[in-house]
């Protein structure tokens, strides 16, 4: 095959960086470009903001649907759209055509946009087929089902089934590993004590492990866990799951010093 | 009027519960039905065909509500019963006190009704010096202790073994003092001793129903008690208390849906006891009630039908919601404010008192959507939470400041280079001042986060400024 038959075959995947990645931590968004590029994908990352989901779950649906647009547009190009989160892809795959049920023109243009869309490890293991990574990460970690990608997307297998690969690191259950950890985006703040109170029994569940490392598919719920955890004084660190599959650890874990763990 | 609630002052409620040592230490109880309810729905191979049958049922009666209605009361009057139509609490609870004083009642025995707590029957009844009765053991203690139930199928889950037996010691003061009632059984056979005397005394019945069957005429209760039973075969008159939407085409139908109702509820395959009652007491009926009355309550149900909370309506009142959403688990009934706990009760509630005072319950759920993935008649409950917080927007009721923040968030969003204007250099200062300790213990205008866990740093400049510099090439 040559050069230019193998660049029309290769999949043009657009990066839906999600705004907590894209913010707070870009490790996750270079770490789920190596798994893509790995994985023989060209990717591209249009410019983005956010999916829309604090409007739509605050009510303000019009906002949501301008955003939608705006998204749907933007990611045009794409022969698939793969986020690194359950919960803005859920938005993107499961919500978007929700948003335009009145207008049918537009409602079956989302409908197009949302078959195209993938959470990260869903992605790799469900539409491309990866069943292993090069990567190594000394430790044990236990996982957290995060609520939107493991209900709306089904998201569970694959990525244990992708960190079972990453030498040197074992997985070990836990407990209530499917139950919310409290995040729930705004609610992490609007309803604070309520919040606080759920995330407090997560971080007594992930403790009782025993892993010195905590991995989820979402950046929100990891700043939740994380926070309380640290908050607590527990020493578990805290990390996206695409960072342990592409190798990229070396960077502190979420919201950890930078000095202490700089070589 | 229904009863009043405390909705609004949800935030309080939940501070309380959480303080609550005894209440904490009584809610994981309630964690018990999940694996009971999951191995139950792995033993049938057809569950989650049934629940799209059932489904279907519901939404088939809905759409002829007023045809099944009409089959369904003409049944009961063939069969010798009466049949009153209730637009609200109040006409609701003056049918009851008229049926009772025509036969100048004085104890009145209940099987288990959430209707008639939303109605406030028990508080009419001993205004009008009736003694009414709650049988069901669990609404039996919170009857001695003056609570309302905290879950639709178990009322008293709030409560500890030690608090029954000190609400025994406290109420039934004629049996001696130094008694044994250290073991449940010996609290259980001091209820039964008790509640046997009420049912023989007891001038009318008041129980509600899972089903009224308009093939038949026939209200159906499910219970794992037998009181029921006692409750509407032993006085001479038996009222059903339900609500408009508890009709059900036929037999058949009932069938299919009760294989999901103890399934869901508490994991058994069926409860133990499921009582069909049609019209009152035949000439060659061993018993029964001489007087069989139906008061069917709308109260707000059929201004939902056809709507977009109509779903609400295929509700079968199983508790499974409840028994996996992290919220109850966290501060149980009570803190809802109102009748209907959980996340069942978060779409109910608005509803039935209004938007402005249940508000609050749409708002506080994180959408983990365990409640809909249960929910044996599918009702999408966080696609509903979520409508409410529409109709808030819409109309304004959602907190000022929330509401202008979230105007603000998406006016930059909805403008990306505005947006990259906005956050580019202001990520870079957070990560700059974060960098050192890798987080924050406090942060302002993020109180409502940083007072119960830290927050994480950001790494300093955004992903998309990164890449355009990687890809050398600024859109």
């Amino acid at each position: 095959m040559s050069e230019s038959q193998a660049a029309k075959t290769q999949l043009r995947v657009g990066l839906f960086v999600t705004c907590l990645v894209d913010l707070f931590r870009p490790t996750i968004g270079f770490a789920s470009v190596k798994l893509l590029e790995d994985a023989g994908c060209k990717v591209v990352v249009p410019t983005q903001t956010c999916c829309g989901q604090p409007a739509f779950n605050s009510g303000d649906r019009a906002d949501a649907q301008a955003i939608a647009r705006r998204t749907i547009e933007a990611f045009a190009g794409c022969d698939y759209v793969v986020a690194p989160s359950g919960s803005c892809a859920g938005m993107l795959a499961r919500h978007y055509p929700e948003l335009f049920a009145d207008e049918p023109d537009m409602a079956v243009k989302a409908a197009g946009f949302s078959a195209k869309c993938f959470e990260l490890t869903s992605f790799l293991v469900d539409k491309l087929g990866v069943t292993s990574v090069a990567a190594r990460c000394s430790g044990v970690a236990a996982y957290h089902d995060s609520c939107s990608g493991l209900r709306e997307l089904g998201v569970r297998d694959q990525p244990r089934k992708l960190l079972a690969s990453v030498e040197g690191l074992s997985l070990v259950e836990l407990d209530e590993a499917d139950v919310c950890c409290g995040f729930g985006g705004t609610f992490a703040v609007k309803y604070g004590e309520l919040s606080d109170a759920i995330v407090a029994r997560k971080s007594d569940k992930i403790a009782a492990t025993g892993a010195d490392t905590l991995l989820a598919g979402d950046l929100g719920c990891l700043m939740n866990m994380a926070g309380k955890l640290q908050r607590q004084g527990r020493a578990v660190r805290a990390r996206h799951v695409a960072e342990v599959l592409a190798g990229m650890t070396d960077e502190p874990a979420i919201g950890e010093p930078t000095e202490a763990e700089v070589k | 009027m229904s009863v009043a609630s405390t909705t609004p002052r949800f935030k309080d409620n939940v501070h309380d519960a959480l303080n609550d040592q005894r209440l904490q230490g009584a809610l994981p109880h309630a964690k018990n039905f999940i694996a009971k309810r999951a191995d139950a729905a792995v033993r049938l191979p057809e569950f989650e065909a049934l629940r799209d049958s059932a489904r279907a049922i519901k939404d088939h009666t809905l759409a002829h509500l007023d045809l099944y209605l009409e089959a369904y009361e003409r049944k009961v009057v063939e069969a010798g019963g009466h049949v009153h139509y209730a637009r609200d609490s109040e006409e609701a609870v003056d049918i009851i006190l008229g049926i009772c004083k025509a036969r100048d009642a004085k104890v009145v025995t209940k099987g288990k009704s959430m209707v008639s707590e939303e109605i406030g029957l028990n508080a009419a009844l001993e205004r009008e010096g009736i003694n009414a009765v709650e049988t069901d053991l669990g609404e039996y203690v919170i009857q001695l202790r003056g609570e309302a139930p905290s879950h639709i199928i178990a009322p008293a889950i709030h409560v500890t073994r030690d608090d029954i037996e000190a609400d025994f010691r406290r109420a039934h003061r004629d049996l001696a003092p130094d008694r044994d009632l250290s073991q449940p059984e010996q609290l259980l056979s001091e209820a039964r001793a008790i509640l046997r005397d009420r049912f023989l005394s007891a001038d009318v019945g008041v129980t509600g129903a899972n089903f009224l069957v308009a093939e038949t005429g026939t209200s159906i209760i499910v219970t794992n008690e037998g009181n029921g039973d006692l409750t509407q075969i032993l006085p001479k008159v038996h009222i059903v208390l339900a609500t408009l939407e508890k009709i059900t085409p036929t037999l058949n139908d009932v069938a299919q849906i009760l294989r999901l109702l103890g399934r869901s509820a508490t994991g058994q395959d069926m409860s133990v006891y499921t009582t069909l009652s049609t019209g009152p007491r035949r000439a060659h009926d061993p018993d029964g009630p001489e007087e069989y009355h139906v008061v069917l309550l709308d109260n707000g149900r059929s201004a939902t039908l056809g709507g977009p909370f109509a779903e609400m309506l295929r509700c079968i009142r199983c508790g499974a919601c409840m028994n996996h959403c992290p919220v109850y688990h966290a501060v149980g009934g009570h803190a809802y404010g109102w009748v209907y706990p959980g996340p069942m009760g978060a779409v109910l509630t608005p509803l039935l008192i209004g938007v402005a005072e249940g508000g609050q319950l749409p708002n506080a759920s994180t959408f983990c959507g365990r409640c809909e993935a249960v929910c044996p008649m599918r009702i999408p409950l966080p696609k509903l939470m979520r409508r409410w917080r529409e109709r808030e927007f819409e109309r304004r009721l959602t907190p000022p400041m929330a509401r202008a923040g979230l105007r603000l968030w998406a006016f930059f969003a909805k403008r990306p280079t505005l947006y990259r204007l906005a956050v580019e250099p202001a990520m870079r200062a957070l990560g700059r001042v974060g960098r050192r300790r890798g987080r924050f213990a406090w942060l302002p205008f993020a109180g409502g986060w940083t007072r119960w866990r830290d927050f994480a740093a950001p790494q300093g400049a955004t992903f998309q400024s990164r890449w355009r510099a990687r890809s050398g090439a600024v859109k």
